[in-house]
């Protein structure tokens, strides 16, 4: 059995990895690889996500058994320091030598750091790796404590803006230096670059372009960047991101041809100037260039695989493209082909529109017939058809300027006509190398029959997912044209949408899932259609989650939310979040008597953490006992309605907003919907409730009430738009009844407010028609349907303590009265947390 | 140099940790009914909810079993998801994935089968699973040991 020894285990490293498995001859051969960070290759392309709250683990390009799975040997925190060439070994930092046949350098690069006097100083980082990521972050914390805000970047490229943001979130003011009189000058011309930082400004970071860097200022600490023009910049921090620089010093040892400025040198099969070596990714040298995205690198792991499994043919495209589509800071920037060339063979044609922060060039060839490259920024919902009109050299309309502009007048919607027409082998997804061909293929064959799968069997969208909604168009379009059905139905065992489910299920009257199943879908059903069902008879009937426990989505079947070591939370309803002080030493009492880890929620309430299943019941007689009820906290149902003080006591309040938000809060408690609800009401413009951050929001005004809908925090936070102004406290109710109960009617599964108008035609115009003007004569139906469920309102949890057919659900084991003994808690500042094992 | 201790210190815990995840892995291994030398009398059928699940407990094991009662099929697999390394898989929801009898764990929604015990969804390790017989209105649930 031949040994492929591959040193690097970064993204390229496992892509390796991941190719040789599924060659055919791996068998042949056995993989040990070495990696010299403390932990399995990740996403280093997303790395910012670091920040967001994803950890390493999230990063993970594998799960942790992936290499022992497939018999490759992974040794991490290991570095390889010596290679002989002669006797075929590597040997690490301890001196320990292992031996090859064949030999793959993917070492990757590291952080460019250019000769500036004083980079040695402290408050100088580099953004590389997640150990990188962990220094900034706690050195921001320290100097946020030192009350010091100070934070530049050096680098003005894509990973210079990246790090830029990534320090911005930390909570300092973060300043951009550019060496070039742009931003990302490789990829965007000046026009480009000038939308892009009118448009990053605006969030508040600081771009300072065409500044050369003398020293660093500051003694042992950095204070300051020194530029040659005699100005100075005072900053705290330093972040340098001045591009990278291949890793190619145990290969210059060994005696392998490297490149004038670094890189091993390689030929279109991978190889170095030794025939057992070869080298991919970063570290490599080819034609002159080193790569530094992520898609050449794939490419080149799967040549090197082909030729060292023994398929000759595979080799390295001499042109490697280096169009590059992202998001960045907020901004969608994309760039492809000749994006920069000005010369005469080239005519290019500008878009730019100040006004709604939108740049677009393309370059055209002098005959008006061939799409050489070109820039997008603000909004590049183009980039996929642009980039394979150039790509496959298609034909150009007869007016180039269309492909940008739209073509005015006409009735032609997509750039590109119909997606079939792209040729077989244009590329569509880049990281993964899928051709239009692969993919439409995958369904002509019968291999795969949705888009899931296409994804499943051809990588299509798994990398950087920029192609998803083009692999999407195109899977679509091949159903259709064999003659199959698109629909959005909800899962494998119904044919229909959420809205008609519901519509069917009310005509017939269903009370039971197997009905439901048994007369319109197929199998046994899955945790999709299950709670989607329950949700719908809680929305159409009144049910509680008791009814049908096993339909139930898992934390409505234990009416908790479930934590990270399978203990729940518990929180009481504190309606507007108004208690009196003997209630809440009744909540402290219970939290203590059952040693909950204690927290104030966001929705103004308490939330007790820890309880085992079988405490659950406990808990909830005793806060029953004292007046207390369900806060629903995990039912895709109304959570909070949260309050300002308002006029009660404030001395700017319009109106009373604690009094109303309680009215809503107890009216609509309880009510099952497509995903959770929350709503807001604040006493003045000042809006302390943010109310306008909730699904629905109510602000007092001179005159009324303003009522917004449609809003939300969380990932995407948007919003709630106004849909009536100055109106009284009968007719926000009025109006909020019909928006809820056709919100629950006509939404997709899991689909909140915000997202459902987004999709809904004619936005929140249509729906003040809907709910206002009675555009389509439902809304008597609508606020009979809501009076039914606000009047049969029960407590599910106190409906569950006296049933003991109900409480059995909640021993955690059935032949056993004991506790689940494999929970282990740990201190975490005078409460405690669930241990972690991973 | 700090970077050395740094990856010392991280490497450190993981060891213990996995160590401690792969003794809870460790006591879990798909029996056959060829292999089964005990067979547990788990409890009474009526124990278990139509179309779900609940957990017992054997020696020191935790055992999910699933009564997929609309086809009349009982299953048993380990209650730990190995995703996470909790005991919860007899609170997950059961179903099908193209006639493929599953359970999707709570905490994540991680599906695996449990004929074969393979994770449907992702790459995590397959889970242990257990035969079923019942007898009268008994559940019974075959060991190796």
């Amino acid at each position: 059995m031949k040994k492929v020894v591959v040193i690097g285990n970064g993204m390229v490293g496992y892509k390796f990895c991941e190719k040789f498995v599924a060659s055919e001859k791996q068998r042949e051969f056995k993989l040990v690889v070495f990696g010299e960070e403390p932990r399995r290759a990740y996403d280093r392309v997303h790395l910012s996500e670091f920040y967001a709250g994803k950890t390493a683990e999230d990063l993970s390009m594998s799960s942790a058994t992936w290499y022992e799975e497939n018999n490759i040997d992974l040794h991490i925190s290991e570095m390889i320091t010596e290679i002989d060439r002669k006797a075929k070994t590597v040997a690490n930092h301890r001196g320990i030598k292992y031996e090859y046949d064949y030999l793959v350098l993917a070492t990757g690069s590291s952080a460019f750091v250019p000769p500036i006097p004083g980079v040695e100083k402290e408050g100088v980082f580099v953004y590389r790796t997640i150990e990188d990521l962990e220094a900034i972050e706690s050195y921001a914390k320290k100097l946020k404590s030192k009350g010091k805000t100070q934070a530049a970047v050096l680098g003005g490229g894509l990973l210079g803006l990246e790090a830029a943001n990534a320090v911005k979130e930390l909570g300092l003011e973060a300043h951009v230096v550019e060496f070039a009189p742009r931003l990302m000058p490789r990829q965007l011309d000046q026009g480009g670059s000038d939308m892009l930082q009118s448009k990053i400004e605006e969030l508040g970071l600081q771009v300072h372009v065409n500044k050369q860097t003398e020293f660093i200022q500051g003694n042992e600490t950095i204070e300051g960047l020194q530029y040659v023009d005699d100005n100075e910049l005072k900053v705290d921090m330093l972040v340098i991101s001045a591009g990278i620089r291949p890793r190619d010093e145990v290969a210059k040892e060994c005696g392998l041809k490297v490149g004038l400025r670094g890189g091993v040198i390689v030929d279109n099969t991978m190889k170095t100037s030794d025939d057992s070596i070869y080298a991919i990714g970063e570290v490599a040298l080819y034609n002159n260039m080193i790569y530094g995205l992520v898609a050449p690198g794939y490419d080149m792991a799967d040549v090197a695989v082909s030729q060292i499994t023994g398929d000759l043919d595979n080799t390295m495209v001499d042109h490697i493209d280096m169009s590059t589509q992202l998001k960045l800071i907020g901004t969608e920037v994309a760039s492809f082909g000749d994006a920069l060339a000005e010369n005469d063979t080239i005519d290019a044609i500008i878009y730019e529109n100040k006004r709604s922060g939108i740049y677009k060039r393309i370059n055209v060839s002098k005959d008006g017939t061939k799409l050489l490259g070109g820039i997008l920024v603000g909004d590049s919902s183009d980039y996929n058809a642009l980039f394979q009109i150039y790509n496959s050299g298609m034909q150009l309309p007869e007016n180039p300027e269309d492909l940008i502009l739209g073509s005015r007048g006409s009735e032609n919607g997509s750039l590109l006509g119909d997606v079939l027409d792209l040729p077989d082998d244009a590329q569509i997804c880049s990281c993964e190398s899928v051709s239009k061909g692969a993919i439409c293929g995958a369904i002509q064959e019968g291999t795969c029959e949705n888009l899931g799968e296409v994804v499943a069997c051809t990588k299509a969208g798994t990398g950087c997912g920029g192609c998803k909604p083009m692999v999407k168009d195109l899977v679509d379009a091949t159903l259709k044209s064999l003659g199959k059905e698109v629909k959005d139905t909800i899962c494998e065992h119904f044919e229909h949408n959420r809205q008609e489910l519901f519509d069917i299920i009310k005509l017939k009257g269903y009370r039971k899932y197997d009905d439901v199943l048994d007369n319109h879908g197929k199998g046994d059903g899955c945790e999709v259609c299950k709670p989607l069902i329950a949700s719908i008879m809680a929305s159409i009937y009144a049910d509680t989650a008791n009814e049908e426990a096993p339909i139930q989505d898992s934390n409505d079947r234990f009416l908790a939310n479930i934590q990270r070591n399978g203990t729940y939370s518990v929180v009481p309803r504190i309606p507007g979040g108004e208690i009196t002080p003997e209630k809440l030493i009744v909540l402290g009492q219970v939290g203590k008597k059952y040693d909950l880890y204690t927290k104030i929620t966001g929705g103004q309430r308490v939330d007790f953490f820890g309880a085992r299943l079988d405490q659950l019941p406990k808990i909830w007689k005793d806060l029953i006992d004292q007046g207390f009820e369900s806060g629903h906290a995990y039912g895709k149902s109304l959570r909070t309605v949260k309050s300002c003080v308002g006029s009660t006591w404030c001395r700017y309040g319009m109106d009373e907003s604690v009094s109303f938000a309680i009215e809503l809060e107890e009216r609509y408690k309880g009510l099952r919907s497509p995903h959770k609800i929350k709503g807001g009401v604040s006493g003045c413009i000042r809006e302390c409730a943010e109310a306008r951050c909730k699904d629905f929001g109510v602000i007092a005004v001179e005159g009324g009430w303003n009522l917004y809908v449609c809003g939300n925090g969380g990932a995407n936070p948007k919003h709630a738009e106004l849909l009536a102004e100055q109106i009284d406290n009968a007719t926000v109710i009025k109006y909020l009844d019909r928006f809820l109960m056709f919100y629950i009617r006509t939404a997709a599964p899991l689909e909140r407010t915000a997202k459902w108008l987004d999709k809904l035609e004619g936005g929140i115009e249509y729906l003040k028609q809907v709910v206002i003007d009675d555009k389509l004569g439902l809304v008597d139906e609508l606020e009979s349907e809501m009076g039914t469920l606000v009047n049969n309102f029960q407590c599910e949890w106190t409906q569950a303590i006296e049933n003991d057919e109900i409480m059995k659900r909640f021993n955690h084991f059935v032949n056993s009265e004991e506790p689940d003994d494999n929970l282990v808690f740990v201190p975490l500042r005078d409460q405690k947390m669930p241990k972690q094992w991973k | 140099m700090e970077m050395i201790v740094l990856k010392k210190t991280l490497k450190g815990n993981t060891t213990e940790n996995n160590s401690k995840m792969e003794e809870i892995l460790e006591i879990y291994r798909t029996t056959t009914i060829e292999n089964v030398k005990v067979w547990y009398k788990a409890a009474k059928v009526s124990e278990f909810p139509r179309n779900g699940g609940a957990c017992i407990r054997y020696k020191e094991k935790q055992i999910a079993i699933f009564n997929f009662e609309r086809k009349n099929i009982w299953y048993a697999c380990q209650n730990v998801c190995p995703h996470k390394m909790e005991m919860v898989l007899s609170r997950g929801m059961i179903g099908d994935e193209n006639g493929i009898p599953k359970v999707a764990c709570p905490m994540h929604k991680k599906t695996f089968s449990l004929e074969s015990g393979e994770n449907l969804n992702g790459d995590l390790a397959p889970i242990a699973t257990y035969p079923v017989k019942i007898e009268g209105d008994t559940v019974f649930i075959g060991f190796s040991e």
